[in-house]
């Protein structure tokens, strides 16, 4: 289908951006690949949107002492293709391919996807696992939140109308840190039926929840004893409850014996 | 009323301006403004590259940026490379291997398989199927296209 109407501004300052995002029927377009698939469907209408993509600042990776920050605006491509990603976190090296296909990595965003906080998506379960911190501004402020805090609950999160995400700093991996990303999906670039995000003790689930969900446990009986009290997966078209449930335990299981081996 | 705004950028080299309304997508204005039909739209959410075109060299869904955002871009599509002769292996091989029946992906088929061919020098069959996963195609069972695909980044075996 078509896109609605609607009208549209690139500003070229963050102080234009905060400006025109006090309109309350305004929308954030980063890199458009779930907002224009909504907009297409008419399953959004917003009157105006905003597209960050020339805003200067909020791009860009870079690593500054024990951590390393994301600009909202990297894209999966940027962050696929960064050395720094990949010595540095290599748990968010190992989900980017997962995410989508090429042509919509060149695009997507890793602010877009962390503000639509979309169960199934990998990078929100790799914030919470790495407890990443959320560089948040409006008009006049800005706060950091973390990861754990900022996913609040299907498409929900810690974002109030008016406020951009702007970056994300993850820490930098240490020698004895430990992670590993797993993935189970019918063919490759769909979402996850299910998937994991593990470092060191705490084992993040996706497509599990409305949320990223968060298992600690630093023995295998204690992540498995766990996983059966929290995680109560909804059935998707192809898979029950029960059926997800066993796949995180497998998961796990390969997750475990990657860590400690 | 709808909002329209001028855009101008470089299409397939040559330099365009025209006036669009925003919710129109990249690959309707490169299809109904400037008569570039090769480009497809099947889905228009992303999910089956019949759309993909080019914009400042990178591969990208042409149902999921919108024409105002490429004000300022240089965008490629099928005619495009198709001229230059950038895809005439690809073409070829496609033919040869019986790689396209009814055609409808084949244009965004080329040019997610040309974006492989320009970055790998050596590539398995697996990894071809990985990066054609957001490629759909109706009617060959992608064998044919693998082995094209394959052809033209290995060579004959
Ligand atoms: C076919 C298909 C398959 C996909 N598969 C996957 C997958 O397997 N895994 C996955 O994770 N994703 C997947 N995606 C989604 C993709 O990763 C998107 O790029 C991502 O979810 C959104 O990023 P974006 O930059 O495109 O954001 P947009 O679409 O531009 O925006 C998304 C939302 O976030 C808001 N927003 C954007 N940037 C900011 C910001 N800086 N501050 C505050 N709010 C902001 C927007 O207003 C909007 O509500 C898929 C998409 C498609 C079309
Ligand atoms: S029409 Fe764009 S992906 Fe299907
Ligand atoms: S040849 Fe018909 S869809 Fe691919």
């Amino acid at each position: 289908m078509k896109a609605p109407d609607f009208a549209y501004v690139k500003p070229a300052t963050l102080a234009e951006a905060f400006g025109l995002l006090e309109n309350p029927n305004a929308k954030i377009l980063a890199g458009g690949q779930s907002l224009i698939p909504s907009l297409n469907m008419r399953l959004s209408s917003p009157e105006l949107l905003v597209d960050i993509t020339g805003l200067a600042g909020l791009s860009g990776i870079s690593v500054q002492g024990n951590s390393i920050k994301i600009g909202a605006l990297a894209t999966h491509a940027q962050i696929e293709k960064s050395e720094d990603i990949r010595k540095h976190v290599p748990l968010l090296a190992q989900a980017v391919p997962h995410i989508a296909h090429a042509a919509i990595r060149n695009r997507g965003t890793i602010g877009g996807s962390l503000a639509l906080a979309d169960p199934a998506a990998e990078y929100p379960a790799c914030a919470v696992a790495l407890e990443a911190v959320f560089i948040i501004k409006n008009k006049t402020s800005e706060r950091r939140v973390n990861a754990e805090r900022f996913f609040k609950g299907l498409f929900d999160t810690d974002l109030k109308p008016g406020e951009l995400l702007v970056a994300v700093e993850f820490p930098v991996a240490t020698k004895s840190d430990r992670s590993v990303f797993l993935e189970l999906t019918r063919r490759h670039g769909d979402y996850a039926i299910i998937g994991l995000a593990a470092h060191n003790s705490r084992f993040v689930f996706l497509g599990a929840g409305s949320t990223p969900v968060l298992i600690k446990g630093d023995s295998m009986e204690k992540a498995k004893a766990a996983l059966s009290k929290s995680l109560n997966p909804s059935a998707d078209l192809y898979n029950s409850s029960a059926t997800k449930l066993h796949l995180a335990g497998v998961l796990l299981e390969r997750a475990w014996n990657t860590i400690t081996t | 009323m709808e909002h329209d705004y001028d855009i101008t950028l470089t299409v397939n080299g040559t330099k365009v301006s025209r006036r669009v309304p925003a919710r129109q997508h990249l690959v309707d204005f490169l299809r109904e403004d400037l008569e570039l039909t090769g480009s497809h739209a099947g889905c228009e959410h992303g999910v089956c590259g019949a759309c993909t075109v080019r914009v400042n060299g990178e591969i990208v869904r042409g149902c999921l940026m919108l024409a105002v955002q490429a004000n300022g871009c240089r965008v490629d599509t099928i005619e495009g490379l198709s001229d230059s002769k950038e895809l005439s292996k690809l073409q070829t091989a496609f033919h040869e291997h019986n790689a396209l029946q009814c055609g409808f992906c084949t244009p965004g088929m080329l040019m997610a398989a040309q974006d492989l061919v320009l970055k790998n020098k050596k590539i398995s069959r697996e990894e071809i199927r990985t990066q054609l996963s957001g490629n759909f195609c109706r009617c060959t069972g992608y064998q044919a296209i693998v082995d094209a695909i394959e052809e033209v980044i290995n060579g004959k075996g």
